[in-house]
């Protein structure tokens, strides 16, 4: 099978063209280097099956981190019969450098030039055909965003395919490394074929920066717009978490407990109140875990991250890490596991460290939901969203106590140097992809983990059969006494002990196993949560969720990125040893103060 | 010799330099850089002021990545803006901007327009 490489510098689209060639599902956001893994997918071209390969931004090919690195080596052991190059049309007058270390290769290539759109708004004129002729290779203006120019590239990327690769150069480095004669043939280019303003023309991004990374606005605007976003990611999310709740409850009472009746006592049980109450409590998360990713699409899309690393930097440099590690916290509030993977961008390996033993610490989507449910059975409609804003707190104060405390054993020298892209818009279309992907990534998990989580709670929370449910006589009460010791001083009972053992597989299990041991879903369960715990207790198990390991992936993701089991083991005891202290102190300190 | 005019002189070697470092891009393969480096850093600059990039005093990773994003001699260069409590620096070249640290932007040594 043919293959062609998307190559180009970060932040330049290829993610975006990729998902419009092969219908694909890869992540993109204005980020520079949020394509840390290869990605392939294969697509119907010319009449033949060929193998599509989304490569990290690199900017030159003989870079230093571990991403350039990735992309060398992809193109030492996988020649692509077509290099496809993706050139930001705003920023050709560097961006060039890179087409022309890769036309040193002798690789077959086709050049499309992105964000004609953007470009045409920034008053820079680009002559394609002129350009094609001075660099012999097809070039094409497109937007990879709204699609046009496409159909033309698409065809003549077919047609450059059905010439074979002249053959790569063994020697990449060296012919890499004639920067002298880039530098001239890229001046000869750019004077002939492209037109830039002297002065920009002031724009959109400018305007709305003046505002944004004000001297002494900017990080008070940063803090409004967080709070704003998940009051109304709450404000949104959480009736909708209750209609899908009462209509899962709903399809119970009508339909399945007349349609299981016939079945024995155990099964009936194990299917409705383990595996359907379970999931249905689960399940009724989903439109709350959409919403949230809209919002963070739209975040990620909009160019702020970067802004947000120009504001934090200062303050992140005392901790030993950068603005870069600031926006990984920020990209954790999603899924830790993406965050844990962008550090790849860094190549000091100490900051690399660093930065990978706090975003465990960031409040993922999946603790949300615990948060969700249970600040709304314990607190009342009008304090809720402030208590889950001062989690969010809490989350940030654990990643900075911990790079405070360790920063010395991670010492590095790391140059802090980034690109500033504009703002941009995201697409209706580019919002719903990234929704459509995390509903499939929550069911994945949802049929993987917490069914199976579920299950295995509802067999320790029924077994042996002559303990009654639930009962200290049973399996869970058993482990849940033997474990006593440690978290009763926390305030934190043999029911919620069961839940957090099962939460260190994944955060959803949480809930799922409190419906499935106290026998109840939805808002029943939240009564009885309510009923038996008061807040302080409730709030030091929130401390405890949130701080003591984000799941199992996360950790084999800690694993696999530092290559280190001892790091590895260390991540976790910290977060252990740090979860169990912040709630005892914050247990023992507001019982001795009365509450 | 009086501090003003020492100071004359830096601004008359800069200058030299500035027109050295236009050259580059006529006539690639005479200019060798061997001049003495003047005062100013682009750590120094003001918000607003523009400067041409004399010359990278970096190590060998951070000097390739400031040159893939397009700090070269002769290039012109504005910053834009500082952030508050000694944070980053925004800096423009061409259609590109860039933030780094202060202490990345003091071994990239420029000439004031």
């Amino acid at each position: 099978m043919k293959r062609i490489a998307l190559l180009g510098m970060p932040n330049t689209g290829k993610s975006t063209l990729f998902n419009r060639m092969t219908g694909g599902a890869a992540r993109v956001g204005n980020w520079p280097g949020i394509t840390v893994e290869l990605l392939s997918g294969k697509i119907l071209l010319g009449g033949d099956m060929v193998e599509i390969i989304d490569l990290p931004g690199i900017y030159d090919l003989h870079g230093f981190s571990d991403d350039e690195q990735v992309v060398r080596h992809f193109l030492h052991d996988n020649v692509p019969d077509l290099a496809l190059v993706i050139i930001n049309a705003t920023q050709i007058e560097r961006q060039m450098s890179l087409l022309l270390q890769l036309k040193q290769l002798n690789i077959n290539l086709v050049v499309l030039l992105n964000m004609a759109d953007e470009a045409k708004k920034y008053g820079i004129s680009i002559d394609g055909r002129k350009m094609s002729e001075l660099l012999g290779m097809p070039i094409f203006l497109l937007s990879g965003k709204y699609g046009t120019g496409y159909p033309e590239a698409l065809h003549a990327i077919a047609k450059a395919l059905r010439y074979p690769t002249p053959g790569m150069a063994e020697q990449l480095r060296s012919q890499l490394e004639q920067d002298v004669h880039i530098e001239a043939e890229m001046a000869r280019i750019l004077k002939h074929a492209v037109q830039v303003p002297a002065q920009l023309p002031e724009n959109l991004t400018e305007k709305l920066d003046r505002v944004m990374l004000h001297p002494w606005l900017g990080l008070p605007i940063f803090f409004a717009i967080m709070y704003l976003l998940f009051q109304a990611i709450f404000l949104l999310g959480q009736p909708l978490q209750g209609w899908v709740g009462e209509a899962l409850g709903w399809l119970r009472e009508s339909v399945l407990d007349s349609a299981f009746a016939g079945l024995p006592g155990w099964l009936s049980g194990l299917l409705l109140d383990g595996v359907y109450n379970g999931f249905a409590t689960v399940a009724a998360f989903v439109p709350l875990i959409v919403l949230f990713f809209l919002f963070m699409a739209m975040v990620e899309d909009s160019g702020y991250l970067s802004r947000a690393a120009f504001l934090m930097d200062a303050l992140m440099a005392r901790l030993g890490l950068d603005g870069r590690g600031f926006v990984m916290l920020l990209m954790g509030f999603g899924c830790n596991v993406p965050a844990l993977m962008g550090t790849r961008v860094m190549r000091s390996r100490a900051m690399r460290l660093l930065t990978m033993l706090v975003i465990p610490f960031s409040l993922c989507s999946a603790r949300l939901q615990v948060f969700v449910f249970i600040t709304a059975a314990l607190f009342s409609p009008k304090a809720a969203p402030a208590v889950l804003f001062s989690l969010y707190l809490f989350s940030f104060a654990a990643a900075i106590l911990t790079a405070l405390l360790f920063k010395g054993r991670f010492r590095n020298s790391e140059p802090f140097v980034l690109e500033l892209p504009p703002y941009r818009f995201p697409t209706a279309y580019q919002i719903a992809m990234r929704g459509w992907m995390e509903i499939q990534h929550f069911l994945r998990r949802a049929t993987k983990f917490i069914i199976a989580g579920v299950v295995l709670v509802w067999l320790l929370t029924n077994l042996p059969p002559s303990a009654a449910p639930a009962s200290p006589d049973t399996l869970a009460g058993m482990i849940g006494g033997f474990m006593q010791p440690v978290f009763a001083p926390l305030g934190i009972n043999e029911q919620l002990t069961i839940a957090l053992i099962f939460g260190f597989v994944a955060k959803e299990i949480v809930i799922g196993a409190l419906a499935v041991i106290y026998g109840l879903s939805g808002t029943a369960l939240s009564g009885a949560l309510g009923q038996q715990l008061d807040w302080v207790q409730a709030y030091s198990f929130m401390l405890f969720t949130l701080i003591y390991t984000p799941c199992l992936s996360a950790i084999a993701t800690l694993r696999s990125e530092s290559k280190n089991m001892r790091f590895t083991l260390f991540a976790i005891g910290w977060s252990l040893a740090l979860a169990w202290l912040a709630s005892l102190a914050f247990y023992q300190g507001a019982r001795a103060l009365g509450y | 010799m009086g501090v003003g005019s020492a100071a004359a002189m830096s601004v008359e070697r800069c200058r030299q330099q500035r027109d050295k470092g236009g050259a580059l891009w006529n006539n690639v393969s005479t200019v060798e850089f061997t001049f003495a480096m003047p005062s100013t850093t682009l750590a120094t600059l003001h918000p607003g002021e523009f400067a041409t990039i004399v010359s990278i005093h970096a190590e060998e990773a951070l000097h390739q990545r400031l040159l893939a994003l397009g700090f070269r001699s002769g290039k012109q260069i504005e910053l834009i803006r500082k952030a508050s409590f000694s944070g980053p620096l925004q800096v423009r070249i061409g259609t590109t901007d860039v933030l780094l640290r202060r202490s990345e932007a003091a071994k990239i040594t420029v000439c004031k327009v």
